[in-house]
This record gives C-alpha cells, structure tokens and sequence, in this order.
C-alpha cells in the first residue's frame, strides 16, 4: 500500500517528535547529581579544568612510560657544571634540557607527575575524611544532641579553631618535623592542614539543614534522630564538602611542594616530584631558570584545573540554580 | 469524648529566643495565650486568623516540635487521653507519624530535595510498620495512588523537583497519612499552591476524613478553605481564640467585631462596582495586652472604654455553643444595619 507523500512526511515528523520526547523524558528522569554532571559538561570552566586534570592524571598513569629517558640516571654529567654556571637547555636530544646533575628534565616532568598526584590525592582524602568524620559527628550533635550535644559541639569545635588558627604551612611543617622525614609524614602532615577545614564545613552546612522544613517534616513523622542525620541531613550537606575537597587538591599539591621545598619532603631525591624539583632548582635560578619554570608550569597548571573543576562543581551543585 | 482536647494551652518564647515566632530580642512574647477547643473524630476544627496570630505555633506545640530552649509551654493538651505537652520525648516521638501526623504549609522545603519520593515514604512505613523491602515499596506506592499521583511507580523514583507544587502537596499527605494517623494537622495545605489544586487538595483531605474518621485541625487564613471544609471554627487573634462557632453559625452571624470584620472585609462578585473594600484598620502589632483588655481594641469600629477593663470573658451573647471573646458584641438589636447586611 502506497501512502501519499504528505501523509509519509507527517508520519516522519510524528516519529521524530515521539523520539525527541522519549530523550527529555529521560533526561527528566535524572537525580540531582545526573542533574549536576549535565551542566558540568556544558560548562566551559568545568570542561578546561577536566583536560587539564585528564592530561595531568594520564600523565601521571603512563608518564614511567612515555619518558624517554631514565629519570635518575646521569647520562650527560659531563655536560653539566653547576658551579661553573653552564648548563644544557632544551635541545634536540632531551626537551627541556638537563637539571644540575646532567638528568634529562623532560623524563623527570613526566615521572615526577605520579608522585605529585599521589601526594595530592592522598593528603586530600586524609583531610577530607578525617574532617568529615569531625564535622559529621560536631553538625550532628549540635543539631539534634540537646544541651549535651550543644556541649560537645562546642568542644569539637574550639579545638579546630585553634588548629585553625595556626598558619597552615607552620603546622605542616611541625607535623612534619616530629613524624620525621618521609612521603608518608608529607601527606599526613598535608592532610592535617585540611581536617580543620573540612569539618568546619561540613557542620555549617549541616546546621543550616538541620533548621531546614523537611527536617521538622521528618520530625513530624516520628522519624529517629539517627536516621534524620543520615538520610535527610548529610546527603545535602556533602556538596560544599565535594567542592572543597577539589579545591583542596590544589592546595595539597601547593603544601607538599612548599614542604619538599623546605626540606621536609621524600628523603629520597633521586625520585622526581615537582616540588622537590622546583625547590632543588631555584639554587640555579639565576644561570639556569627554565629548571624551575618547567615543574612551577606544571604546579600551577594542574592546581588551576582542580580549581576551575571545583568552581564549576560549586556551580553545578548549588541548589538556588536548580531547576 | 473528643480525640483531642487541648485546654489553656500557651506559648512563650523567652526574650532573647531564636526560631519560629521568636519576638523581639529582650522581651518575653506570649505568641499562643489560652487558646482551648476540642476536635472529635472525623471531624474538622478550623483554627483562622491573621499571620502572627499563633495558628501554627498551636500546632507545633501539638506536635511537640517547638525548641526546647527558651520556649514555655503552658495549659493541657490530652490526645486520647494522654498530655501532649508533658509527654517524654520518646513517647511523643512514637505518637507522631503514626497517630499524630502534620501536613506543612510549603510542600517544597518540606520535601528533602536529595532524596527519591519513595525512600522517605517508605522511610515511614519502616518506621512505623515495619515494613520492608518489596512490601515497603508496594504499600508507598498504593498510598501514592490513593492521594491521587498518577504512575506511582514511577514518581517513586523521582526527587521533589521532579514533582509540580500539587503532586508535592499529594505526596506529604501521603507521607502524612502513611500509617493512618487518628488526628491530621494541617497547616495553610494551600498556601503554596495555585487555586485549581487548591480545590483538589482541600477535596482529598475531605475524603480522607470522611472515609478513615480521621479528625483534621485545619490551620488557615482562608476563609474560603474554612467555609468549604470545617466543622467547627476557632477565630484567633493575638494568641486568643475570640469567637468559637459551627461554620454555619459563624457565617451567617460573625459576632466578635474582627470576625464581623473579616468577613466583611472579602471581595464579594456581587458588590456593586465600584464599591472599594472594607480592610480592617491597622495590622496586628497595633494590639495590647490581653490583660489590659482586649487586644483588637485598637482596630476595633466598636470599642469603647470598657473594653480596657481587663481581659473580657468567652460568653454565648447569640446561640449555645456560639462562643465570644467580646464585651460589645456585633448583635442583630444594637447594630441592625450590619446584621442585616450579613445575613442577606
């Protein structure tokens, strides 16, 4: 049977109108993190600082093997003479030239990209969890404990505002200093930096949803203390806390390079990391500065991709854009 | 004997107090202040009045949902025959969801925004019942259909915004009367919502009370939700109930001069055009104490100086059962003109 063309086209178009509803339908169908990871990929932010990140973690995945050289081997010592003030810049043979002890930078970059992260994640997720744990137990007692969680809340949290109160890199420094010298006293001593941080947060943000009319709803319906602090309570007290952990990031990998800088990082300096890399550096700054720019390039750089992530996360999450 | 009977019941927030209705800093506020009424089974008592005027801090003094800090609370409240007001934490606790349930004025804020619809109905009925898994989510599911949500199955899985204002509405009561609770209380149900699912929500309330006997405390400043729904009506005013009456007696003869007033005060399709409104002078901060007299005093068309003698008593000037909180009541002798007015 031969339908006529028009009525074929109005059939077409019936089709594609059925399809295109079919697709909101399940776009509408989202929860507020599907939500949020939609608007994540039409942000231009959100988008630059996941490459930047991307690159950064597939560097640091397949950097051992992308390096085209040994990162601590001495191939061309010969070459270099430090205290004669000659060094070899970016040439054919190796593209950022040599570091001070005739090592090939370029190997050293790409290597050192996997300590860093490490160091960064780590130290983060010390803080955050550490923190959270803090807040959680101060947003919850504050909230829902009565006088004696009142108490205890205040307690928790005059301790955090002294930590608080302490420069961060002076505290990191003296965690550092009584754990003694390695990565591991570098991410511990990081981390502690960020508990105050996070566990401040968290409990603002859970106060805040503890006033809030879907609590006194819960309330309302005879709903236990626990269960409001974990189910109505802390699933929307997180996003503050998931944004600041991303920002965190970049600090982290600020501190450990700051620490490794002082002389308080991996005791190990044979193993590339850019903090380490940027303090050996700045001794040659004057007859060699590329040594530095290259590992402080790739601090900044990686540091402003979690941040520009973390600052769309911020906007993705927040509940007054939601629709 | 009524499922509820609240008798003098009073609150006070401490001077310097935070949270709902807390005054001034510095002053004691005596937000709710003698308010009494009972509230049988399967029957509906309307509680108006102005904002301000202590409606929703009776009911969540009801509930036991008021800050313990610098809040006190006053006079007695029996549920079937146990004290609301003095009961342990835990008791109340157990009482609410699933005897005692409250709808809320915005379905929004009410709602947990990260939180599917159905795990905080199940949330509930695990609670409460017991139940489940799989059972859970069928009995939350058949309540999502008898508040009248369409695809049950499917809103289930959906979070509060996903919902329209009506279908959030739906979906606390159904929260609400998850277990069956023998006395709803609703507070302003259709603020939030458009006129349409007004009509719809004040319809499903309706039938719920009619077909479980379950009693409603319907909270309200629409006197149109009073007149389409309500039993028997408490005017409120400054923390006072000043007129008590069946719906019936109340419309047709509004005695105390602010129900007279508010009745008044409505836009009415057959007024003559051009005939401006009729408001009530003032607000409510223009009042005094109720010990000092009467606390409309100062808005009222009809005061005089006795009204400053103290606090006036309830008396029935008009009908048995008609209660007035009134020294100069709005009666059909001394003020023809208005009566006959009203009652045309």
């Amino acid at each position: 049977m031969n339908a006529t063309p028009g009525l074929q086209k109005k059939a077409d178009k019936i089709d594609r109108l059925a399809q295109l509803m079919e697709r909101t339908e399940t776009t509408s169908g989202a929860g507020l993190w599907r939500e949020a990871f939609r608007r994540l990929r039409t942000s231009k932010t959100a988008i630059i600082g996941g490459v930047v990140i991307g690159v950064f973690v597939l560097v640091a995945i397949v950097g051992p093997w992308l390096a085209p050289y040994s990162p601590t081997a001495q191939d061309w010592r010969g070459e270099v003479f430090p205290n004669q003030g000659r060094f070899v810049g970016p040439r054919g043979e190796n593209w950022f030239g040599l570091d001070h002890l005739g090592r090939d930078e370029f190997s050293r970059m790409l290597v050192g990209a996997r300590q860093t992260l490490l160091v960064g994640v780590v130290s983060m997720l010390i803080g955050l969890v550490a923190g959270a744990v803090i807040g959680a137990v101060s947003g919850a007692a504050a909230t829902l404990g009565g006088e004696p969680g009142k108490r205890l809340d205040t307690v928790i949290m005059r301790v955090t505002d002294i930590i608080l109160a302490l420069p961060s890199l002076l505290l990191a420094v003296s965690v550092a200093a009584v754990l003694g010298q390695s990565l591991t006293t570098v991410m511990i001593a990081v981390g502690v930096v960020q508990v105050p941080v996070f566990a401040r947060l968290l409990r603002g943000s859970m106060l805040a949803q503890g006033s809030s009319d879907y609590v006194l709803a819960a309330k309302a319906v005879g709903i236990r203390k626990r269960r409001i602090v974990l189910t109505q309570i802390m699933p929307n007290s997180l996003s503050p806390v998931i944004v600041q952990a991303t920002l965190s990031l970049a600090t982290a990998i600020i501190e450990a390079a700051a620490l490794s800088y002082l002389g308080l990082g991996n005791p190990d300096p044979a193993i590339p990391e850019w903090g380490v890399m940027l303090s050996q550096a700045q001794r040659f700054f004057d007859n060699a500065p590329m040594m530095s720019v290259y590992p402080a390039v790739g601090i900044i750089v990686t540091a402003l991709g979690f941040t520009l992530l973390g600052e769309a996360m911020r906007e993705a999450l927040d509940p007054k854009l939601r629709g | 004997m009524s499922l509820l009977s609240v008798d003098a019941l009073s609150v006070t927030f401490a001077g310097h107090g935070t949270g709902r209705g807390a005054g001034r800093a510095g002053r004691a506020t005596k937000a709710v202040d003698g308010v009494s009424f009972d509230v049988a089974e399967g029957q509906v008592v309307g509680l108006v009045g102005e904002s301000g005027c202590g409606k929703s801090v009776t009911a969540l003094a009801l509930m036991g949902l008021l800050p313990r800090k610098g809040v006190s609370v006053g006079g007695r409240a029996e549920f079937d025959g146990a004290d609301l007001l003095s009961m342990g934490e835990k008791k109340i606790r157990d009482l609410r969801g699933s005897q005692l349930a409250m709808i809320f004025q915005d379905p929004l804020s009410s709602l947990n925004p990260v939180v599917p619809i159905g795990v905080q109905v199940t949330e509930i009925l695990t609670r409460h019942r017991g139940l489940k898994g799989e059972a859970a989510r069928k009995e939350a599911a058949s309540l999502l259909d008898r508040v009248g949500i369409p695809d049950p199955d499917r809103r289930l899985k959906e979070y509060p915004h996903q919902l329209s204002g009506g279908m959030r509405q739906r979906a606390l009561i159904a929260m609400a009367v998850a277990c069956a609770p023998r006395l709803l209380i609703a507070d302003e149900p259709t603020t939030a919502l458009d006129v349409t699912i007004q009509a719809q929500i004040l319809e499903l309330l309706k039938e719920l009370v009619d077909q479980e006997g379950t009693a409603l405390l319907m909270i309200t400043h629409d006197l149109g939700v009073v007149a389409g729904l309500c039993d028997q009506v408490n005017v409120l005013y400054a923390g006072r109930a000043v007129e008590t009456a069946g719906r019936r007696e109340l419309f047709a003869h509004p005695t105390h001069p602010y129900a007279h007033g508010l009745l008044g005060s409505i836009p009415r399709l057959d007024a003559p055009r051009g005939e401006p409104l009729r408001p009530i002078r003032g607000s409510i901060n223009d009042k005094i104490a109720w010990a000092d007299g009467c606390a409309f005093a100062p808005r009222c068309d009809f005061y005089t100086l006795q009204c400053l003698t103290g606090t006036p008593e309830l008396t029935e000037p008009r009908a048995p059962g008609h209660q007035v909180r009134c020294v100069n009541p709005v009666l059909p002798a001394d003020r023809s003109a208005d009566a006959a007015e009203v009652s045309s």
